[in-house]
């Protein structure tokens, strides 16, 4: 007989299988693809078309009550701001939602883009939060709710364009900030959000997604010499709502074009579908090295003191 | 505390009085059976106390600032930089180092490897208070540190890795309270309670086992999701997970090694026979249980690097950063374990032991801090930051040390009042090396442990 009670080995049992109950929810998702809600709206901005004349910035500060900035949004020197060593120009902030950025170019007019919550179809902030905080509404919008949040910021790790700000000056209700595609006051009502109203250019087209990639690559279709052939976001970390469209090459307007076609999730799934096999293999393989390991001296257990091979090193 | 063992004071190191008989107050275990007096002497004469007052009188006036004016007060409260100190250090550098708890853990009571029990109940506590402290960063990183159970019990974020990081580390801290309660129980003369946690050590150390395989390598698969912001030679989808998980094991022993190596320097007068007489046999086997996990993660390292593609960067500057890390902290400490086992070189085991945890140090704040957001811009922690990180890695080393001068980790309990100790004359093994006592149930329970 092995050295282990019958006893012992079911409580060993009932321990592994609570811990599988326990843990069987994390890994629940589904592992299908998913692209997207088909009535998701979205926004198609053409960068050909924005002068850089900040009233998309100035709508959103005004639609979301928040804190007047140190420069009017008529005041254009902030196009010339760059931090950390002139690495980075202007980004989302807790005080900004939306910033518009102005990247010189080496032959032409500059172009100017704006910087807001691509709003994903899968985002990568939802599915890093470990507390549900976020939520993609079948209208295309990533909501984030603050009376849930932890505050560890993974979610700012994991976005891929850098979009989340955090109010770390707050000691008491410290919150992620970033757009929420004006959700709760236009979108949710069919109507678009207050930069795409605000825009006196046209450069930013609200509607359906599946139709503005239609409209994206009929734009491109008409005018080949005008536009890069690519549509920024269609595919991108597994398609976003927001979706843009440019003259010069995307890296030239400081988008990230090396990231990857698919969502950021799909790099955990290998992972984490290998976490129920750990649960379901490991219980009963480490008990079996156990028996074989004490197999044997099983019988004169607990009565007295085994000689011990000691390997002695001298 | 040397002096005054030289004068023949013996600190508390069983249930009662061997003079007297008469059992010891919990004031007197707790005092280490000094009068108050002489205690405060002892804490006054030890310049290393004043170091760690000094680090509390800077530090945790700075940890209240931290609570008061909120985490941009101490720290950069960078948009790019979401995670500093805290978590790079905290959390990422802690739990690889405490792996140890299991890994003993496994090697003892799974495996019956005998050799190693008198540094199991080390192992254990390290385990336990690394991850401690591991939450203690984490709750002063949080945004929201009061709502730390919301994952377990508000809202559940099932597909996030951060999820299973959480549940994992919060079961297995509690798997790792009940194992080291074991000598808590002993100490304050419970033998009840420590005979039912006893029942459960197999259960205990297989849910060890799996909730460790598994949390450590969702550390590091928290960071595939930040493609391109780590840097590629740091960055891998399929391998992250095993090679966290590999480097925790070579981590997690070398952490006993360099525990046991300052307990041993610091504090002998705690340390029972068992103890001092097994450590450098025991230290050269845990070296060969470092080396094999270098010798793996060396060539996973490799997969890695080549199953991305990456040797391009090697020869750039972050690949000599690159090169540096695995070059030092992996491959030298190869070299070094290897001579030091064939020499059978104590010395040099445990000298190869600190440089594998700077090694293992650097390839964490690597991913999580330093190349994190290696094509935008490189980030030094704030000032505040890195006292608050120093102050509570102080208090981390104060609750070690007040734990192993109390309880039985580094000697056997004497559960029996002194006088009546027979010394049991039948065959004792040279790993139970102290005196085996009287009354049958304890000795009992005592065999049971081994």
């Amino acid at each position: 007989m092995s050295g282990i009670s019958r006893r012992k080995f079911l409580k060993t049992t009932v321990a592994g299988s609570s811990a599988l109950a326990l843990s069987t929810t994390k890994t629940a998702f589904g592992m299908k693809e998913f692209h997207g809600y088909p009535d998701s709206m979205g926004v198609l901005v053409d960068l050909t078309r924005c002068i850089g004349c900040r009233t998309c910035e100035a709508a959103c500060n005004k639609e979301h009550g928040l804190p007047e900035p140190k420069l009017p949004f008529d005041d254009f020197s902030v196009f010339d701001q760059v931090f950390h060593d002139g690495k980075q120009k202007r980004r989302t902030s807790a005080e900004a939602y939306t910033v518009v950025n102005r990247y010189d170019q080496d032959q032409g007019a500059p172009v100017f883009r704006k910087i807001n919550c691509n709003h994903c179809n899968e985002p990568a902030c939802l599915t890093s939060c470990f507390v549900n905080a976020y939520t993609k509404t079948k209208e295309g919008a990533v909501i984030y709710n603050a009376d849930v949040c932890v505050g560890c910021r993974m979610c700012m790790v994991a976005c891929p364009f850098r979009i989340p700000a955090y109010s770390y000056d707050s000691a008491l209700h410290p919150e992620v900030i970033k757009c929420n595609f004006c959700y709760d006051k236009r979108l949710k009502h069919g109507k678009p959000p207050a930069c795409v109203e605000a825009c006196p250019q046209e450069a930013l087209t609200f509607g359906h997604r599946k139709t503005l990639v239609k409209v994206a690559h009929e734009r491109i279709r008409e005018q080949p010499d005008k536009y890069v052939d690519h549509v920024y976001g269609e595919t991108e970390v597994g398609g976003t709502s927001w979706m843009f469209l440019s003259g010069v090459p995307f890296d030239k307007v400081g988008f990230d074009t090396t990231l990857q076609h698919h969502p950021i999730l799909d790099n955990t799934k290998s992972f984490l579908s290998f976490v129920p096999m750990v649960l379901g293999i490991w219980p009963a393989m480490f008990l079996g090295f156990h028996l074989l390991a004490k197999g044997g001296k099983g019988e004169k257990k607990n009565k007295e003191s085994k000689p011990i091979v000691e390997e002695h090193v001298e | 505390m040397n002096r005054l063992i030289e004068k023949g004071f013996k600190p508390i190191d069983s249930l009662s009085d061997p003079d007297s008989g008469k059992m010891w107050s919990l004031m007197r275990k707790i005092l280490l059976g000094l009068s108050p007096k002489e205690y405060f002497h002892e804490v006054l004469r030890n310049p290393f106390n004043w170091l760690l007052f000094f680090i509390f009188a800077v530090g945790l006036p700075v940890i209240v600032y931290r609570y008061i004016f909120g985490l941009g007060s101490v720290m950069h409260g960078s948009y790019d930089y979401p995670w500093g100190l805290f978590l790079g250090f905290g959390l990422f550098c802690m739990v690889p180092l405490s792996a140890s708890g299991f890994l003993l853990g496994t090697a003892v009571e799974l495996f019956g490897h005998e050799k190693y029990k008198p540094i199991l109940n080390l192992a254990l506590l390290n385990g336990l208070l690394g991850y401690l402290f591991a939450v203690v960063y984490l709750l002063v990183d949080l945004g929201c540190p009061w709502r730390l159970y919301y994952p377990m019990f508000v809202s559940w974020g099932t597909a996030a890795v951060l999820f299973l990081v959480g549940w994992h580390v919060a079961t297995y801290l509690s798997v790792q309270v009940m194992e080291v309660s074991e000598a808590f129980f002993e100490w304050i003369n419970w033998p009840t309670a420590k005979k039912f946690i006893h029942s459960g050590t197999i259960g205990l150390t297989v849910a060890g086992i799996i909730l460790s395989t598994l949390h450590q390598g969702a550390l590091g698969t928290l960071l595939c999701y930040a493609p391109g912001k780590v840097h590629p030679l740091w960055y891998s989808a399929e391998f992250m997970w095993i090679f966290y998980l590999c480097s925790s094991v070579f981590a997690g022993l070398c952490m006993v090694i360099a525990v046991s190596t300052i307990v041993k320097k610091t504090m002998a007068w705690r340390c029972g026979e068992d103890f001092l007489d097994n450590l450098d046999s025991i230290t050269i086997g845990l070296a060969k249980g470092a080396t094999m996990a270098l010798l793996t993660y060396f060539i996973i390292k490799l997969v890695g690097v080549t199953h991305d593609n990456e040797w391009s960067y090697l020869a750039t500057g972050w690949g000599s950063w690159f090169l540096l890390e695995i070059g030092a902290g992996v491959i030298l400490p190869i070299i070094l374990f290897s001579v030091a086992i064939r020499k059978n070189s104590v010395a040099l085991v445990r000298f190869t032991a600190f440089l594998t945890i700077a090694g293992l140090l650097m390839n964490r704040l690597n991913t999580a801090l330093i190349t994190f957001n290696w094509n935008l811009y490189q980030e030094i922690p704030h000032p505040l930051e890195t006292i608050i990180s120093i102050t509570i890695f102080a208090l981390f080393v104060v609750v070690y040390r007040f734990i192993l001068y109390r309880l039985p980790i580094l000697y056997v309990w004497k559960a029996v009042p002194a006088e009546a100790v027979v010394t049991v004359t039948v065959p004792v093994p040279e790993s139970v090396a102290s005196p085996v006592s009287g009354q049958p149930e304890q000795q009992y329970a005592k065999v049971m442990s081994s």
